[in-house]
């Protein structure tokens, strides 16, 4: 059941980021940059609200006329500034939600990712807490009507000795110190919100804390056109002889004030508690077993630390050499490694142009070493017939590229496409073969993060291990590709083979390679 | 460079964003009761008696002379019994206990109840000493009217005479 319901959500979030990608390209694409996005939200609510506080009165009568002040007499700065507060606010609750959601969609809970999921928990009840005594400091009538509704859903709870609602009681039963203390709790909260997205994000490496630029703007600019044609406004100032009429509600952070109305206490606090176990939980239900590690090879690592640069995970370190003096050796901690294999296709010695017979890397994936790589390779490409022989490296997160075999195409799936050396292109091409496809995940769509991207770079030569420059690029072909789009990759590959037959310049082929022995059936 | 009909996908999926987050940051709007309806809460916080005990002369004598408490006194308290009636009828009956591990803290309750707007006689009456009394020693009648939308607060404070009813206009 929760293997279906995860399965839809995913290719529900799959469809959906492959059509934002349409408009937006991966790079740009909201959806794939989730988290980013709600840490931009937050800078923005940090920055406003600093503006926010310098003018704020905690006096009973000023901290309503000080915040309403803003909005109607320095509407072009302050009010300005309090809407962006507002909308940046709502944003984060839906960035925050669907980024849960999308984790959880594609199975990113559990294993390596387990430290990353958990830390995450508390962040939402933070984020709400500090979303609900942000709207008390308006003490307008919704900022009466969240907190009496507040507090008489925690007084269920049996930690008051007397009920904190009677705080609300009367008009006089509020003192000016109330507002002192609400700011405090409302800056204090956000700063333990801030440095649990640290922890949040402390085992991965090159966090993005920040989204592209063209989504920065694209998200600011929506939140600027809100502000001007949707000013955020006061309502009448709170009133605690009478009961608020006609709440303008915010759904996104105050939703659960008409859900007590509509059910109970005890059923929203069985809601918040049971959907906090659930995902607390969550991580310890049955998986299946985590893939094998990555294992470093003593004797074939020369300390490079290529592997330490490109994980994307920080599950590598670099120690010193337990046998080559004044050498390091990298060390994989087994916790954080995502078994990925990016390390695999970083490290200089996982290159098929060795004489060895059994080729043995610094680093290397014990589920697909890259001495049966390169002995797959071998056999497929000598298997291969036809005018234009292409071999199609692929990713077993992206598109199938299974489904491509044929007498004239090979086809080899890794972990992650970041796991190809770019040696093996080089190796392929001058063992006969036409062209080299290499697809894998849509950009900011990689199952591990920065499997593309270094993949991108390294065929660029612009990053190490590069594509020597004997390679043409004319006879390689980047084409992403998600687990969906199969028929655009069969389309890509082909209009990739018609290209090179059509290919009239003189014979850009590389050099032949051919190794001692070639041949291990 | 996006292509132009990228550009307008663009706009048009942020629009949405915005769009979505502007209804759903005020809207649709919430009410929480009747337009015609006025709220009724009691809330009380108070200490139940206790039935002290007078020290005789001899006893006295035997204590340090710091802890001459002329009276003995339990720490427990004891229960508080509510009564809530609306034009004659009971609305509300509660025992209110003791908060505290030794049942020596304060007696609360916190409820609200929602009434049609109008004129009507409300009546509280409370024990609050479960051990003396079997009457209620407090009690507080009044005709009220409520106009929509109206709280009316039932409290218990000593200072102001015991049980009182405070509404939008102040008393």
């Amino acid at each position: 059941m929760h293997a279906v319901l995860r399965g839809s959500a995913q290719t529900l979030f799959e469809r959906s980021e492959n059509f934002f990608d349409a408009s937006f390209g991966g790079a740009d694409n909201p959806l794939r940059h989730l988290g980013a996005l709600g840490l931009f939200c937050l800078w923005i609510l940090v920055a406003t609200g600093l503006y926010l506080y310098t003018v704020l009165d905690t006096s009973i009568e000023g901290v309503y006329s000080s915040i309403d002040w803003l909005s109607h007499e320095q509407w072009y700065l302050g009010g300005v500034l309090r809407s962006l507060h507002r909308y940046a606010s709502d944003a984060f609750v839906l960035v925050m939600i669907l980024h849960l959601l999308r984790e959880w969609a594609y199975g990113r809970y559990h294993g390596f990712r387990f430290y990353s999921w958990i830390t995450g928990v508390p962040l939402i009840w933070l984020a709400y807490v500090s979303g609900i005594g942000g709207y008390w400091i308006t003490w307008d009538r919704l900022a009466q009507f969240s907190a009496i509704a507040t507090t008489e859903l925690l007084d269920w709870l049996p930690i008051f000795s007397e009920p904190s609602a009677r705080n609300f009681l009367t008009p006089d039963s509020i003192s000016d110190r109330f507002f002192t203390v609400l700011v405090f709790i409302h800056i204090g909260v956000p700063l333990m919100l801030i440095l649990g997205l640290w922890a949040h994000v402390n085992r991965i490496s090159r966090v993005d804390y920040l989204p592209s630029r063209r989504v920065m703007l694209g998200t600011l600019a929506s939140f600027l056109i809100l502000a001007a044609i949707t000013p955020a406004l006061s309502d009448a100032p709170a009133d605690l002889a009478l009961v608020p009429a006609e709440i303008r509600l915010d759904w996104f952070i105050l939703f659960l004030h008409p859900l007590t109305d509509i059910t109970s206490p005890a059923a929203v606090w069985s809601l918040i508690f049971g959907a906090t176990i659930l995902l607390f939980v969550l991580p310890f239900l049955p998986h299946p077993a985590a893939a094998p590690i990555a294992v470093v090879d003593p004797a074939n690592c020369n300390g490079c630390s290529r592997c330490h640069v490109d994980c994307p995970y920080e599950a590598i370190t670099m120690a010193p050499h337990p046998d080559k003096p004044n050498h390091r050796i990298a060390i994989v901690d087994a916790d954080h490694c995502a078994a990925c294999g990016i390390c695999a296709g970083a490290c200089p010695s996982s290159t098929p142009f060795r004489s060895q017979e059994t080729l043995v890397t610094g680093i290397d994936m014990p589920q697909q070493p890259v001495d049966v790589l390169r002995r797959q390779l071998e056999a497929r490409v000598a298997r291969l017939s036809g005018r234009t022989k292409l071999v199609v490296f692929g990713c077993d997160k992206g598109a199938d590229v299974t489904a491509l075999n044929s007498a004239d195409t090979a086809t080899l799936s890794l972990i992650c496409t970041g796991m190809l050396p770019p040696s093996f292109i080089e190796y392929a091409l001058r063992s006969g073969v036409d062209g080299i496809v290499v697809t894998g995940c849509r950009d900011g769509g990689c199952d591990f993060r920065l499997g593309m991207e270094w993949t991108r770079e390294r065929l660029a030569r612009s990053r190490e291990p590069r594509l020597r420059s004997l390679v043409p690029l004319d006879r390689l072909q980047l084409a992403p590709a998600s687990r969906h789009d199969g028929m655009q990759l069969a389309a890509a590959v082909s209009a990739f083979r018609t290209r090179l037959e059509n290919q009239t310049a003189a014979n850009t082929r590389p050099p032949a390679f051919s190794r001692r022995k070639i041949h291990h059936g | 460079m996006a292509k132009p009909v990228a550009i307008v996908g663009q706009i048009i999926l942020y629009g949405a964003f915005a769009a979505f987050i502007g209804y759903f940051a005020t809207a649709p709007t919430y009410k929480q009761i009747a337009d015609d309806v006025a709220l009724i809460k009691l809330s009380m916080s108070h200490l139940g008696g206790r039935e002290c005990r007078k020290r005789t002369p001899e006893e006295l004598a035997k204590l340090p002379p710091n802890m001459r408490a002329p009276l003995d006194c339990p720490r427990g308290r004891s229960d508080i019994k509510l009564l809530l009636e609306l034009d004659g009828k009971p609305m509300f009956e509660t025992v209110m206990h003791p908060t505290g591990l030794s049942k020596d803290g304060v007696s609360t309750v916190y409820k609200r109840f929602e009434v049609k707007a109008g004129t009507y006689k409300l009546a509280v009456k409370m024990n609050a000493n479960l051990v003396l009394n079997h009457d209620f020693n407090f009690v507080k009648e009044a005709q009220v009217t409520l106009k929509p939308a109206e709280i009316l607060v039932i409290d218990f404070n000593p200072d102001r005479g015991g049980l009182f009813f405070q509404s939008a206009e102040k008393k």
